[in-house]
């Protein structure tokens, strides 16, 4: 392949992915308020279009023209800056997720997905960890108690997780020797008595998936997380002196976050795009697609779920789950992880 | 491409640096580091050590600094104060001073240490091995070639975290 077939190919991925990405970003929003709507007994949106799909449109117009205000007293540069930070972040990360299995179209054979990279699964992680900022330097510029208190809680609480997710990966790390996402959905191919898929999740990393799904709600923010934006304590948190498309972009960071979690979980734990593959050619190369979106739809009405379901914790006992529950448990399965490999 | 990539990163670390300096309020500073350690971590792609770089933002952008960061929130630090005279001899005489001193050292390091046949290049160029600086070879190399040195790191690492926590521990 050319270099400028490269840069074209590069190109039309990336304004696929990210249409896509924004599109699943506005859905999941509307998704959430169906969901919790009928949890709670209610409708949800209904009155936009049917069923009220064309909810998120709207929203979106409503975001634009609200008026964007910046308060008098906040620190400008890092205010104007740290929504940027977040949306941007939270959009980088999914470049480095494989969507699917390599296609060849027209003559040029290309991986599905944006950049196919070696060390994906430490670029998650490492786009994870800076996101951070996003977030503190948003509620330290705007200046207000309450964003202050929601940042300060904010940092503590991703600092902490964020080792207990990492340390959760490394079993699968053990398991299949790269760090590659591609090398770690192909590890988990075939099926054991013709009908068990050979799934991380079914090779003794169960714990390790309830960890890493535990933190990465805390890492997300969400509940039963959510005490950086606990808007009984805090009004909003991090993000309340900020107005219209700013306060959306924080809003967006949050459901892509999301999205790219929900993408790791079923690519590390879920065998990827594994699935029956039948039909015509262009059939078979579009359903590993479907069968990656169906998970990873899954892992969006889970945490959808329990966001209608679960109260939230105290901060201290957030604290303590993260250091002296979630912490040894990792750590004990990178152990029996690395025992049994070993043994073996 | 490697060259232009090479100055354009280059070129931002060192500006971040300098304004990592002159700035007078502690959180922008903070935040220069932060891109100096970014872009740190882009030079070490461009050597091909793709690990390292993953590894620098991880630990040092992501860890090392969120805790400067926080710790800034949470003292709420202000502008740093500005001495009323400084001192104009010292500017005078000490920049254009400072400057002849490195550009010496410079010249000497060249001239006797051999800095003058480093060539900046691809990869393949510095080292001449496959896949230097992937996951793989550090891996073998931290593993197989150093493990003794490794482990006895760690355990020094563990004697500071300890030392840390039993200063830190109150007194009942």
């Amino acid at each position: 392949m050319t270099i400028g077939t490269y840069i074209l190919v590069s190109v039309i991925k990336i304004l696929i992915v990210v249409f896509v990405l924004l599109t699943a970003v506005a859905y999941t929003v509307l998704l959430e308020r169906k969901v919790v709507g009928h949890i709670q007994n209610r409708w949800g949106p209904s009155r936009v279009g049917p069923f009220g799909i064309w909810q998120p449109l709207a929203d979106g117009l409503k975001f634009i023209f609200k008026e964007d205000l910046t308060p008098p007293y906040v620190y400008k540069p890092l205010y104007l800056l740290a929504p940027i930070i977040s949306v941007t972040l939270a959009l980088t990360s999914i470049a480095v997720i494989p969507l699917g299995p390599w296609i060849t179209v027209g003559g040029i054979h290309t991986p599905l997905g944006i950049a196919d990279v070696n060390i994906g699964l430490l670029i998650i992680l490492g786009v994870t960890s800076i996101g951070v900022y996003g977030v503190a330097l948003a509620g330290w510029s705007s200046n207000s108690k309450y964003s202050m208190l929601g940042s300060l809680r904010a940092s503590a609480q991703m600092v902490s997780y964020e080792i207990a997710l990492g340390l959760s990966l490394v079993g699968i790390l053990i398991l299949s020797g790269s760090f590659s996402l591609r090398d770690i959905v192909d590890s988990q191919a075939g099926t054991w008595l013709g009908f068990i898929p050979r799934w991380n999740i079914f090779k003794g990393q169960i714990i390790a998936f309830f960890i890493y799904i535990m933190a990465a709600y805390a890492e997300t923010n969400r509940i039963p997380f959510d005490l950086p934006e606990a808007e009984t304590e805090l009004v909003a948190g991090y993000h309340t002196e900020y107005s219209s498309m700013k306060f959306a972009m924080f809003f967006m960071a949050e459901y892509a976050n999301m999205i790219t979690v929900a993408c790791v979980a079923s690519i590390l734990f879920f065998g990827g795009w594994s699935g029956p593959v039948f039909g015509p050619p262009i059939v078979q190369s579009l359903l590993p697609v479907l069968w990656f979106m169906l998970r990873v739809f899954l892992f969006l009405f889970i945490y959808i779920w329990v966001r209608g379901t679960l109260p939230r914790f105290r901060y201290d006992q957030l604290m303590a789950f993260g250091w002296k529950f979630l912490l040894p448990l990792a750590i004990a399965n990178i152990i029996v992880t690395g025992l049994v490999v070993a043994l073996k | 491409m490697h060259l232009v990539l090479f100055f354009i990163f280059g070129a931002v670390c060192v500006g971040a640096a300098i304004n990592l300096l002159v700035q007078k309020h502690p959180i922008n500073s903070a935040l220069s580091l932060i891109v100096v350690m970014g872009s740190l971590a882009l030079l070490y792609l461009l050597l091909g050590a793709e690990f390292v770089a993953a590894v620098q933002i991880i630990v040092y952008a992501g860890a090392v600094m969120v805790l400067f960061v926080f710790t800034i929130m949470l003292l709420n630090a202000g502008e740093e104060e500005v001495l009323p005279h400084s001192s104009r001899v010292a500017i005078v005489l000490g920049v254009p001073g400072l400057i002849a001193g490195l550009a010496i050292g410079v010249w000497v390091l060249g001239r006797f240490a051999g800095l003058d046949r480093i060539s900046i290049g691809g990869p393949a160029i510095l080292n001449g091995t496959e896949g230097f600086g992937n996951p793989q070879a550090i891996a073998h190399l931290l593993f197989r070639d150093f493990l003794l040195p490794f482990e006895v790191t760690s355990i020094l690492i563990l004697i500071a975290i300890m030392g840390a926590v039993v200063l830190a521990r109150r007194e009942e």
